[in-house]
């Protein structure tokens, strides 16, 4: 076979080429997964679902009452960045009107339209965030909880444009010079880069714990529970009480509820 | 062939020494923003894509100018483009080069970019957009050169080639209709979430692709002596012609649903681009600016007297190319976050930092484009 070194060059380059993407083909092929015991304390459920009971909040909290949203922005390590642009948001407060856009009419009841709504992530049953997803770095546990891993997202921010909610915060800075809270040193922090949201504290639920929120909230506003469970607090809640989601008709079904 | 770009005369190193410099700037202004995070950038928690995104999705527009020549010439035998193919191909490089870059710089964590390779996830239109814009690059480039060398060697390209010229056509369409995709299937972005999106794209792609390639064959006949012919440029602006005016219609078929049917989400973008909403009114005289620029252009191209004359033509390719890049690469993506998700208007204003780097960004482009254009014009003066 005749050959020339420029030849030679090229099937050298390829073959260099192939040799590099081998890792990729691993990628692909792999089958397994990682196995963890889970701990015996840990409080399971087919599918988590919270039902927020906003006029126990309004009635039974004290006027301007924040304890949910400390609670879970301590413990999570969220930093505190005082821009609009930049806020880093995993639970807040929004008005009726900026929570359940287009339902709104001038006629709502005054407490309606003043008092605050607690949002938060839906953790969707087809959360569009983990459809967009191009590293699956957002994904949907077998629980129902949307899940982050801060490690393999590559902050495309594509999750951000997807999510109706608004409930995804990305990390423009180094969030770490502002988390005004004494640090959890079991929880980590995050770097800058990154997109963030809540878990719905699965790394509570993994110990046994129920989420930050719903335990710091003293008059029991935030119910939490196995959706699947017809015996659970939050099927009996859905069960007597008229309840409303966050724009149902996307078909996104979240798992937050309203009683309002 | 390479060596061709290396030699040329003082007014060509002058534009590659200032290309270089803008890469340079573009460069140094993209370290502090890996320094200090996407914080210097005019983009939020509401407007969480800006001018980086938005000159990407532009741009993808900008790489049709390969199929406008490379389909009629194969698959019409429209033997005027044979001259130009390579001109829309190299174009095609240039762009999609700087549609990837533009991603690059758009990302968080840059470094962990090739997590989309290790994880690959099918359900992510990311995902795919990757796979077509690579695939287009390296399509164009390996036809682009193949082409080229065989013309310079006087004998005919190798039979290979022929297969991915095909190819390249379909994977055209796909790059825009993929683009588009990112857009169209987002449930609560109603500017976005239109069935014609990909048609959208598509028309304006033809319109601003091939209008570039116009103005670039009047520069290539201007400073080499390779002359891309008056007729390739004549049936290449019946392309823009037909391109713009659809492009246009399709912008008036939005303009119709939302105002007729009246319904508040539908119309919240759009009123916010030409009228400005709740007192929000950044991007109204862009968007006014892109209206009349599309009038000049339709009324300079749709003449045949004007659209023949070389000056005209070239105001017209002009007025296609910025009136397209006003609709795109400014208001297309931004006044998708507008209203933001809780029905606030949040605007967004690019810094100069971020300026900088997408201006960095272009240059990388034109310094692409230039070096291709030289080795492109250097091998036709040689056989011609």
């Amino acid at each position: 076979m005749e050959s020339s070194r420029r030849n030679f060059m090229k099937i050298g380059g390829a073959c260099a080429l192939g040799l590099g993407a081998l890792p990729i083909v691993k990628a692909y092929a792999k089958n397994e997964k990682p196995q963890v015991a889970p701990d015996s304390k840990a409080l399971v459920a087919t599918k988590w679902a919270m039902v927020i009971d906003m006029k126990k909040c309004w009635e039974k909290g004290k006027p301007g009452c924040k304890d949910c949203l400390l609670a879970c922005h301590s413990v999570h390590n969220v930093p505190e960045i005082k821009t609009i642009k930049e806020e880093i948001k995993w639970i807040w407060n929004e008005q009726y009107e900026h929570a359940f856009p287009g339902q709104e009419n001038h006629f709502l009841p005054e407490e309606i339209r003043q008092k605050p709504f607690i949002v938060l992530c839906n953790h969707c049953t087809n959360p569009p965030c983990v459809r967009v997803c191009p590293t699956k770095a957002t994904f949907k546990r077998k629980d129902g909880i949307t899940m982050m891993d801060y490690h393999r997202c590559i902050g495309c921010r594509y999750c951000m444009a997807g999510c109706p909610y608004g409930a995804r915060s990305f990390n423009f800075r180094d969030p770490r010079p502002y988390i005004q809270t004494e640090l959890n040193m079991t929880y980590p922090t995050r770097e800058r880069g990154v997109v963030e949201k809540c878990s719905f504290c699965d790394e509570r639920l993994a110990v046994g714990l129920l989420p930050a929120c719903v335990e710091a909230c003293k008059c029991g506003a935030l119910c939490f529970g196995d959706i699947e469970d017809p015996n659970s607090e939050v099927r009996k809640l859905l069960a007597s009480r008229f309840t409303i989601r966050r724009k149902p008709e996307l078909g996104t079904q979240p798992s937050v509820y309203y009683i309002v | 062939m390479l060596e061709r770009a290396l030699t040329g005369d003082q007014k060509y190193y002058r534009w590659i020494t200032a290309l270089l410099i803008l890469m340079g700037l573009g460069f140094a202004a993209y370290l502090v923003q890996l320094n200090k995070g996407l914080t210097i950038t005019g983009m939020s928690r509401d407007v969480s894509w800006g001018f980086y995104i938005a000159q990407f999705t532009f741009l993808v527009g900008v790489a049709a100018s390969a199929v406008m020549v490379v389909l009629p010439y194969y698959l019409h035998d429209v033997k005027v483009f044979g001259r130009i193919t390579i001109l829309g191909e190299f174009l095609a490089v240039a762009s999609v080069t700087m549609c990837l870059l533009f991603i690059v710089v758009d990302l968080g964590k840059p470094m962990r970019l090739l997590n989309v390779l290790l994880y690959p996830t099918p359900n992510s239109i990311l995902f795919w957009d990757m796979i077509v814009l690579n695939g287009y690059l390296f399509l164009n480039i390996l036809i682009g050169w193949n082409v080229l060398e065989a013309e310079r060697k006087g004998v005919h390209y190798p039979n290979w080639v022929k297969p991915l010229i095909y190819l390249s056509i379909p994977w055209a369409v796909s790059i825009h209709t993929v683009t588009a995709f990112l857009y169209a299937g987002l449930p609560a972005r109603h500017y976005w979430l239109t069935a014609i999106m990909a048609a959208r794209f598509l028309a304006s792609a033809f319109a601003s692709g091939p209008a570039l390639l116009i103005l670039l064959a009047f520069l290539v006949k201007r400073y080499t002596r390779f002359d891309p012919g008056r007729e390739a440029i004549d049936k290449l602006s019946q392309i823009v012609t037909y391109a713009m005016i659809i492009s246009v219609f399709f912008v008036g078929l939005e303009f119709f649903t939302a105002f007729y049917s009246r319904i508040p989400s539908h119309m919240h973008a759009l009123q916010y681009l030409f009228v400005g909403l709740e007192g929000h009114r950044n991007l109204v005289p862009f968007m006014w600016l892109f209206a009349i620029l599309a009038i000049v252009a339709l009324v300079l191209l749709i003449n045949p007297s004007t659209r023949k004359n070389d000056r005209t033509l070239k105001i017209a390719c002009a007025a296609v190319f910025f009136s397209m890049w006003l609709e795109k690469g400014l208001g297309l993506v931004v006044a998708g976050f507008i209203p933001n998700p809780f029905d606030q208007v949040r605007e967004y204003t690019p810094s100069i930092l971020e300026l900088m780097i997408a201006l960095g960004v272009w240059a990388t482009g034109f310094f692409v484009l230039t070096i291709l254009y030289k080795i492109a014009a250097s091998v036709k003066e040689e056989v011609a």
